[in-house]
């Protein structure tokens, strides 16, 4: 393979990644990942770093038009940007002090995990329940959002940020330690344990997860994992397919893909597996 | 706003300059980003036409050996001599960046809007960002 071959290589699958990722709710990098390392031959560390500048690109890309919709919550994104910088800058640490195998087994763990959670019900009830948090009100936590669906204004409060900062810093490593955004751990925390309305927890976890990568990503330039000739086609790919993913996510029967997807996804768990066993 | 007193037309119009800043930001820094990480492509491609027949060049390029601008320090002379690599790790670093520069608006924001807990809050974060870069070099 000459190296434009490698580029147009790992940039179409690349593109492939984040059309996947955004139809699916996903990040591109835990798709990115596996295919540049057990198709393309590129080092795990490498790919990871390429991969998390691409998810910064996504994240940023998403939450410019969430914060044009006003559906983020950035109050609670900000708040909860402490846990998830603090923890991604100790995955990003950890990443260096791991070997090779462990990142994979880690990483077929975090697929397999990933892979079940797209099976989750979601729902989005209001819980006027909640129990009361004197912190959520101190910080002023609570807001309103527009639901297009429903047409109207939805007020919601934040119950437990505590609980909520504990679960993100646990998102924010496993994000560090392997180049993903892990929005599948950042939703289901605000969603489930913060009682935030899943639309909300949804373009919040977008928000936060340029912010979460780019703490991990400096660790990453500064330890010299960012390798250019990797990262260009990566970064440009994901970018690309997420963009395409996002015009046309109305117009798609999402239920066929993801159940065809999770068998992938848990096939590509089982690759990982047994290349870090 | 859910709280006590109902914010003033004046301050809400605040929130909203607040969010379009953040959100144009955001965008213009992705652009720039992307508009540097082709361009320092095609240079790169240009400057080494050897990359697109030669099969025994990957291994270097794709395994690092060949080595590339890893810091700022070999960005900078990079840059100074037209390479692509460097260009591309320019583009790579506005996007680093991007986020960084949207906390630190944020923080202007807060503390225009007189609101000091998180002002405080989101100044930690970009300080834990800046430490970010710091530990990794210890780390290295």
């Amino acid at each position: 393979m000459t190296p434009i071959e490698f580029f147009a290589a790992a940039f179409a699958v690349s593109l492939v990644a984040g059309l996947l990722g955004s139809l699916l709710g996903l990040g591109g990098g835990i798709i990115v990942i596996p295919a540049l390392t057990l198709l393309l031959g590129v080092d795990i560390r490498f790919a990871i770093g390429a991969s998390i500048v691409s998810v910064i690109a996504t994240s940023s890309g998403a939450a410019a038009a969430y914060v044009r919709q006003r559906m983020t919550n950035l109050r609670v994104a900000m708040f909860l940007e402490l846990a998830t910088t603090t923890g991604a800058i100790s995955g990003a640490y950890l990443a260096g002090l791991f070997s090779v195998r462990w990142l994979y087994l880690i990483f077929a763990v975090v697929m397999g995990y990933s892979a079940l959670m797209m099976f989750r019900k979601r729902h989005s009830i209001i819980d006027s329940g909640a129990p009361v948090s004197a912190l959520a009100d101190r910080l002023k936590l609570h807001d309103t959002y527009y639901d297009e669906a429903e047409r109207t204004d939805i007020d919601y409060k934040v119950a437990r940020p505590q609980v909520g900062l504990g679960l993100m810093y646990i998102a924010g490593v496993v994000s560090g330690l392997l180049g993903i955004g892990s929005g599948a751990l950042k939703v289901p925390a605000m969603d489930l344990a913060m009682r935030l309305p899943i639309k909300v927890s949804t373009a919040t976890s977008n928000f936060m997860i340029g912010v979460t990568a780019a703490a991990s990503a400096g660790v990453y330039f500064a330890r010299g994992d960012i390798n250019p000739f990797i990262a260009a086609p990566v970064a440009a790919g994901v970018l690309g397919g997420s963009t395409a993913g996002a015009r046309v996510l109305g117009r798609i029967n999402s239920s066929r893909v993801r159940a065809v997807f999770v068998i992938v996804l848990l096939w590509v768990s089982a690759q990982m597996l047994i290349k870090g066993l | 706003m859910t709280t006590s007193a109902q914010p003033d037309h004046e301050a809400l119009e605040r929130v909203r300059q607040t969010e379009l800043l953040i959100s144009n930001l955001l965008r213009g820094g992705v652009l720039l980003s992307i508009a540097l990480i082709i361009f320092g492509t095609a240079i790169t491609f240009i400057h080494h036409p050897g990359y697109l027949t030669d099969s025994a060049q990957l291994d270097g390029l794709r395994d690092g050996a060949d080595g590339f601008p890893a810091s700022f320090g070999g960005i900078v002379r990079g840059l100074g001599a037209f390479e692509g690599r460097a260009i591309v790790m320019l583009g790579l670093l506005v996007l680093i960046a991007t986020p960084v520069m949207r906390v630190a608006v944020s923080i202007l924001a807060f503390v225009h809007a007189g609101d000091r807990a998180f002002a405080i809050i989101t100044a930690v974060v970009l300080a834990l960002l800046l430490l970010a870069l710091a530990l990794g070099k210890a780390g290295g």
